[in-house]
């Protein structure tokens, strides 16, 4: 019955002379998860985008859209002409779709040509309502059910339904950033955070085969695919890190190990960052929750780039982040069994409060710029899609 | 000669060219239904008449006694379920081991949600129950004792002949073998050992994956596990695999036509890498039997201050296929409840690999194996210090 969805999106028509671009990126955001429903069009208005549902259900469309940043809710709507008769049917349908036994009429009209007033309107329809409905009741305060009607130039809307989007910003208007993914819980939440302010994200995961098994691989790979139907495909850069993992084990002592390999993590992804044309790291590290995310720990680790480090979990309980990544999808996958960070370099006394100067000294005995330039000169770099897109 | 050399052959081993060819024919000339009236179904009948024969062979079993499943779980999870419906009046206790597969343990621990009572026999320091226990163990109303031949991760060899003898003179309960490890490795002989039931699988012979068989001595009423048709006597129903049970046939015949001379092989490999191994890495401990004892073709080993699975991992980067020792699939990366059963030191269950041998496998490859384990056990203590 409905031939409408209506499409909100708030924050951005907040963005002044940047608005269009905002609104085209969420178009093409939008367009890429319908893609293979071919008959759907879709125009926008200050505000809304109203998506021609051609035959095609409103809930089908609409659970696809629950993934596009930006959009703050939807509304399956039933569109008519500018004909009062033709506008009194269509609020009944779609009261009488909706279970409840109040309701009021809630009457918006963009278009002042339309005869009626907006009170005008919520009048003439509510007593239409309520002759053609048994056991229904007018309550303006607390109505189980609003029959929005919205009387705009091309026609009028009458819906009652309002399914939340997902808000945030659409994927790819606030710039690129490269996530540091490493297979376990956090990560990929923060990736899904970052998102949803608009970042289009490029992956980069450190590999340490034979020392990690090539399952943890696979795992990354799942988690991309994941946050790929939030923003579209993903790349995923996989960093070979055995050697320098190798190389800190041989000549560092072992309570800066982890210090120091996040540090080289970080030396690598500046690279990478640079190549894809990152502007900012974005981590999963959540203040306390492991050694190398002391804040003492974080000091010493951001000293080698300059980017901006974004850490979107940083204020976060493990237990808030258990439940986004459940909701989003990853948390199944990030538990697999297989490590992807290597226990057998994880010392059992790290520094929590690792001095720099200490720290350096220490990397002073590591070939640094040998050992990136190896790993720099083999990385392997996918493309990754959603699973249920084809 | 394969670039690589493959010691996981407990896990599953490379189907030989003449038993794949038998695949492809059986799928592409002889596919008919053996159900079906017409020719092609009579030919493809034959065919599983044959493989009945081959497979019954092996165990000195009669051919109507072989009943083709879907594999090893299936041929273990009916024997354990089946016996527990059909006997139910009888009583409601099963006795097993601690070191089963866990294709069985797990059968076993469905009917304890059932209210059944299971004895899970312990097991010394090599893997082997002690007789003893299971006489303690069997009551009037046990009446399932299953004991598997060889077990999949030590190699050792349970005295399941010894096992029925008592377990048939002092109860009325039934005797089931999983013998999947031990078959065409390890002669049992269905008719002699008192044995009631006995679980077998194609792909630890050089078979394909996905067809085995659950031997049920004539005359031993069993409820079946899959209903829906008439196949296999009216005990097993569902369309058979007749590619896959035509190959098992021909991998048990295999089998049987080599038997001495694959075992005597195995066993020398065996021994030969056990030996060497302890000589180039002397803190290496073999888990489970002696070399010398065990199944043929079973080692395991741990090495003291190594992660096995990061140590498979190097091994694999040398084209050197072995598994954990604690090859188990929970969501946990737990030590295997086998090499826990031995009462071993945790860095022995940490630290196992299990290296498994098939008929594929030749004497040259010892040398190779040594050396590459020991350059990664090597390396992996230099960077452990």
């Amino acid at each position: 019955m409905y031939s409408t969805l209506l499409v909100r999106y708030g924050e951005i028509s907040l963005k002044g002379n940047n608005r269009s671009y905002f609104e085209d990126k969420l178009l093409a955001n939008m367009r890429r998860v319908l893609g293979d429903l071919a008959a759907l069009r879709m125009h926008k208005t200050y505000g809304r985008v109203f998506v021609d549902l051609k035959g095609i259900d409103a809930e089908v469309v609409a659970e696809r859209l629950k993934k596009v940043f930006g959009i703050v809710s939807m509304s399956p709507a039933v569109s008519t002409p500018l004909d009062l008769e033709a506008i009194k049917k269509a609020a009944l349908e779609v009261l009488m779709e909706s279970p409840g036994t109040t309701f009021k009429v809630q009457a918006q009209r963009p278009n002042k040509r339309f005869p009626l007033t907006s009170p005008e309107l919520n009048q003439v329809l509510g007593a239409y309502l309520l002759t053609h409905t048994p056991n229904q009741r007018v309550d303006v305060h607390h109505p189980d059910r609003v029959v929005h009607v919205e009387i705009r130039d091309e026609g009028a809307y009458v819906y009652s339904r309002i399914i939340p989007g997902p808000g945030g910003l659409p994927v790819g208007v606030t710039g690129r950033a490269l996530l540091l993914i490493s297979g376990g819980i956090d990560s990929p939440v923060a990736g899904f955070l970052g998102m949803k302010r608009g970042l289009e994200l490029t992956g980069l995961h450190f590999y340490s085969f034979p020392f990690t098994s090539e399952r943890s691989k696979e795992k990354v790979i799942d988690l991309c695919r994941v946050l790929a139907g939030y923003g579209g495909s993903i790349r995923l850069v996989i960093a070979p890190f055995t050697e320098i993992q190798k190389a800190i084990r041989r000549n560092c002592p072992e309570e800066f190990y982890v210090t120091i390999m996040r540090r080289m993590m970080f030396r690598i992804a500046r690279a990478v960052a640079e190549r894809e044309g990152a502007l900012a790291l974005l981590t999963g590290e959540s203040l306390g929750q492991v050694a190398s995310q002391t804040l003492h720990s974080m000091a010493v680790i951001n000293r080698v780039v300059e980017l901006p480090v974004l850490r979107p979990l940083v204020a976060w309980d493990k237990s808030e982040i258990i439940d986004l990544a459940r909701s989003i999808g990853t948390y199944d996958i990030s538990i697999r069994p297989y490590e992807d960070c290597c226990t057998l370099f994880v010392p059992k006394h790290p520094a929590t409060k690792p001095r720099l100067e200490r720290v350096e000294a220490a990397e002073s005995k590591l070939a640094v710029s040998e050992l990136l330039k190896d790993c720099l000169e083999n990385l392997e770099i996918l493309t990754l899609y959603p699973d249920d897109l084809s | 000669m394969p670039s690589f050399i493959y010691l996981d052959n407990s896990a599953t081993t490379p189907v030989l060219p003449e038993i794949a060819a038998t695949v492809h024919k059986m799928l592409t000339e002889n596919f008919g239904n053996p159900s079906s009236l017409h020719g092609l179904g009579i030919a493809a009948e034959r065919v599983l008449t044959g493989a009945r024969r081959q497979v019954a062979a092996l165990i000195n079993a009669q051919p109507d006694e072989i009943y083709f499943t879907s594999g090893g779980t299936e041929a273990n999870n009916w024997a354990i379920w089946g016996v527990s419906r059909t006997r139910r009046r009888q009583g409601k206790h099963i006795i097993t081991t601690a070191v089963e597969h866990s294709s069985l343990l797990a059968a076993c621990q469905r009917l304890e949600r059932e209210g059944y009572e299971v004895t899970y026999l312990p097991v010394d320091s090599r893997g082997v129950i002690r007789l003893d226990d299971l006489e303690a163990a069997l009551r009037e109303d046990t009446i399932l004792v299953s004991i598997m031949s060889v077990n999949n991760e030590t190699g050792a060899i349970e005295p399941v002949a010894e096992a029925a003898r008592i377990v048939h003179s002092k109860s009325r309960a039934l005797f089931h073998v999983d013998h999947i490890q031990g078959y065409g490795k390890v002669a049992l002989d269905c008719r002699t050992m008192g044995i009631d039931l006995m679980s077998l699988s194609a792909h630890k012979i050089h078979g394909p994956k996905g067809v085995g068989a659950l031997y049920i001595k004539r005359g031993v009423p069993l409820e079946p596990l899959l209903v829906g048709g008439n196949q296999e006597a009216g005990r097993r129903a569902g369309t058979e695999n007749t590619a896959g049970i035509a190959a098992f046939g021909l991998a048990a015949d295999l089998a049987s036509a080599n038997m001495e001379a694959r075992v005597a092989t195995m066993r020398r490999i065996k021994t030969e890498l056990a030996a060497r191994l302890l000589q180039a890495i002397p803190e290496a401990r073999i888990n489970g039997p002696l070399a010398e004892e065990g199944a043929p073709h079973i080692l395991n080993v741990s090495f003291p201050g190594v992660r096995a699975e990061v140590l498979v991992h190097m091994l694999e980067e040398k084209g050197i296929f072995v598994s954990t020792g604690s090859a188990c699939h929970s969501r946990k990366q737990e030590a295997s409840h086998v090499l826990k059963a031995l009462n071993l030191e945790p860095w022995r269950l940490e630290g196992a690999i299990r290296i498994s041998l098939g008929a594929l496998n030749t004497l040259d490859e010892v040398e190779p194996v040594v050396a590459a384990v020991k350059e990664c056990v090597m390396e992996l203590w230099s960077l452990t210090k």
